[in-house]
């Protein structure tokens, strides 16, 4: 039904006209296509956060499954696929297995508003982030559930810090939202990207983090913050905080559900540096890059976008992990208090100042 | 469930009162003893209002393993391994703690030269437990970083006292009369090249660490403990200090050679909040460390005169100490470590009673826990730097 809802308001999609598919069948095959994707790539990402974490600790990390230890993360799949999956015995069972498919199959959905090169999105629709939103809001849920299911008083804790913190950065992540709609005068990521080509400075005058200056820069700072808040990364990893809840709400979980909100948290991570990328730092475009290159060159110029894309996001990716090697936790009250009282009232004059910058420029 | 409820009043204005009926029930949270911020099999049960703590028992005993009653049933130097099972992070220093009582006990004579290595050791051995105090606040803080380097130059100091006595953990390296191995050719050599790179290390730490901004909003203002309040405790050692007394016993009152060095007391001045929080309680950690390198330089050089060559003990042998007591009480890195010896003559004590400096610490727990946030109360539980081994015994 969500697909349904997807596929609603769509304008086409990577698959549709392909052997006569309609949109909603368009949606469904490209959903799978998603499926495998992007619960082999996280796995890549682990093994990365882990030679990131030795490099910044000064030991090697996995280097022994593979060349530079690439297969540990194949190596660790399987052990947790293997595993038994155990389910508490006074836990509600059914919500306790349903928890983790809500929280990676609300990830995963999203990921088909991600374009990753001019026309490689699943759901190309003018619903654009704001379904990303809807999607990524459900994974507050899927914790809650777990934390409530487990019958683990620290897991009911992790679940409610991440039910406060999800819900309140959804706020300056909306506004920004709202924003990106003002300034683009569309939701939809791909139209984002084409509204950010050929712009002064090489190209780069056009990319949004550096218009509007200084209200694009803040934007965009603010965006990574809140980002890091939503993907519960550190310095706002608390309700996984493992000194403090053990592990949070994920606690009594092993396993292969164990790995689905691992796997979550991962591909968390990267649509929402995507979308970052997409929004404030021009997609797939590059300095000096006519923005017509990508569209003309076919096959080739879709698959140099999508390197490009993911290129860019891993960068902001990496350094989520470098911030979460780095820096000690903040606490619940202030984690609140950075939303409500910095993140929101910014997000709010960047809003204010597109609109007025949109404005005059028209 | 919340629902209207019938108080069964009548108000003067003629309606019935109706309450919302919420009913709320605060939680009764098990920390420990199997927690990753207790550091050891602490037993903390905390009753919190959501992430409110409202009152905590600290339940300890988990790993109490009969020290005492062990050290009147095995003779003096028997007793020796069983000192560096108490504090394990710190063996050395309860070596040296149990030899100087049974020596002042029997009137045992200790050649300067044991004297001297030992004040090495045990400074040597400071610098090693606050390395694991320091990484092990920083990850209760949540940066796991810090923990990794603290273990580096720890593991250097380690493989330090390995060369000198084989052991990495529990040495049991002083034995009443002396210390049993002298230093092997080139150990001073490398122990001064540690004591140069440590300090250059330590900057390392303090910029990772100590004023990251992060780092001291989550540690300023939080679990305060005043010097009264302190004092009131039994509290010792850098926890003490950190609230503003200057008591150190290797300055109150020397013993070994403590008064022949010159070293400062870092205490606790408020820096970033108030005097006895918990960012206080680390940073008198780090400056400690500082001077440990100093004293072990003046020791070192103090060792290379020749006044002190030759033997390092006098005869290892079974003492039998004649009637009397003794009590001794050095600067553990947690505080004051006291060993009490009552002698009948035997080689066996009749009682031996320790004094840990980690137990009264933690008796503040119920005093300053309650109207901390949980994340608060795992600050709090660290800067106290306990370890429960010695906490138990």
């Amino acid at each position: 039904m969500t697909l349904a809802l997807a596929a609603q308001g769509a304008r086409g999609g990577l698959f549709e006209g392909l052997w006569g598919m309609g949109p909603l069948v368009s949606a469904i095959l490209g959903f799978f296509v998603v499926l495998g994707v992007a619960s082999v790539l996280p796995m890549f990402w682990t093994w990365a956060e882990r030679r990131v974490a030795g490099r910044i600790q000064q030991r090697p990390g996995p280097n022994r499954v593979g060349p530079f230890g690439l297969i540990q993360a194949l190596a660790d799949g399987v052990k947790l696929m293997v595993k038994e999956d155990i389910v508490p015995a006074d836990s509600s069972r059914f919500l306790f297995m349903l928890a983790p498919a809500i929280v990676l199959g609300g990830t995963l959905v999203a990921f088909g508003m991600l374009p990753l090169s001019p026309s490689g999105i699943i759901v190309d629709t003018h619903l654009g982030i704001y379904l990303i939103g809807a999607f990524l809001a459900l994974e507050a849920i899927g914790v809650i559930m777990a934390g409530w299911a487990s019958n683990n008083k620290w897991s009911i804790l992790g679940g409610m810090r991440e039910a406060a913190q999800l819900v309140s950065y959804e706020v300056p992540i909306g506004i920004l939202f709202l924003m990106a709609g003002v300034v683009y005068g569309s939701l939809n990521l791909a139209d984002m990207v084409h509204g950010q080509e050929d712009g002064a400075f090489f190209g780069l005058g056009g990319w949004l983090v550096f218009r509007m200056v200084p209200f694009g820069p803040i934007a965009f700072l603010v965006f990574y913050t809140a980002i890091l808040a939503e993907s519960k990364r550190a310095p706002f990893d608390l309700p996984e905080a493992e000194s403090e809840l053990v592990s949070g709400f994920h606690t009594e979980y092993s396993g292969i559900r164990f790995s689905f909100f691992f796997l979550s948290e991962y591909a968390a991570m990267f649509l929402l540096s995507g979308i970052a990328v997409c929004i404030f730092l021009g997609g797939w475009n590059l300095p000096l890059v006519p923005g017509s290159f990508w569209r003309d060159h076919g096959i080739v110029g879709e698959l140099l976008a999508a390197a490009s894309m993911i290129l860019k996001s891993f960068v902001l990716v990496f350094v989520m992990l470098w911030l979460r090697w780095t820096l000690p936790r903040i606490r619940i009250d202030q984690v609140m208090s950075v939303c409500y009282k910095y993140l929101t009232p910014l997000a709010f004059a960047c809003l204010l100042a597109a609109a007025f910058f949109v404005e005059t420029e028209a | 469930m919340s629902q209207l409820h019938d108080t069964g009043t009548i108000r003067p204005t003629g309606e019935r009162e109706l309450v919302l009926d919420v009913r709320t029930q605060d939680m009764e949270i098990n920390m420990g003893p199997q927690h990753p911020a207790t550091h050891g099999v602490l037993r903390v049960v905390l009753t919190a209002d959501g992430e409110v703590v409202t009152s905590a028992v600290p339940y300890v005993g988990y790993i109490h393993r009969c020290a005492e009653k062990i050290g009147e049933s095995v003779d003096y130097k028997m007793f020796v391994p069983y000192t560096d099972r108490y504090d394990y992070l710190a063996a050395m220093n309860n070596n040296v703690g149990f030899c100087l009582a049974v020596e002042a006990a029997g009137g045992i004579e200790v050649p300067p030269r044991a004297t001297w290595l030992r004040m090495i050791i045990c400074e040597l051995n400071r610098i090693g437990s606050h390395l694991i105090a320091f990484g092990t606040y920083g990850m209760d803080i949540g940066a796991f970083t810090p923990f990794l380097y603290g273990f580096r130059e720890r593991e250097w100091m380690m493989s330090l006292f390995e060369k000198i006595c084989g052991a990495r953990l529990t040495y049991s390296y002083c034995y009443p009369g002396g210390v049993w191995n002298d230093a092997p050719e080139g150990w001073f050599d490398e122990l001064l090249r540690f004591c140069d790179v440590f300090d250059r290390k330590w900057r390392e730490y303090d910029a990772l660490l100590t004023r990251n901004k992060i780092f001291i909003e989550r540690t300023r203002d939080v679990g305060i403990v005043t010097a009264e309040q302190a004092l009131a405790s039994g509290w010792t050692g850098p926890c003490l200090r950190a609230s503003g007394v200057r008591f150190d016993l290797r300055e109150a009152q020397p013993y070994m050679f403590y008064d022949e060095v010159s070293f400062d007391v870092p205490i606790g001045r408020g820096e970033v909040g108030t005097v006895g929080d918990c960012w206080d309680r680390y940073w008198v950690r780090m400056a400690e460390m500082l001077q440990c390198t100093r004293i072990i330089r003046q020791c070192v050089e103090s060792l290379r005169k020749d006044t002190v060559a030759g033997e390092v003990k006098t005869e290892m042998k079974t003492y039998r100490v004649a009637p009397g007591d003794a009590y001794v009480g050095i600067e553990n890195p947690r505080g004051e470590l006291g060993h009490w010896v009552l002698a009948d003559g035997n080689d066996v004590a009749y009682r031996l009673k320790i004094r840990g400096p980690s137990f009264c610490n933690l008796s503040i727990l119920p005093e300053v826990l309650p109207g901390t946030l949980i994340a608060d109360a795992v600050a709090i539980i660290g800067s106290i730097d306990i370890v429960l081994g010695e906490v138990d015994r």
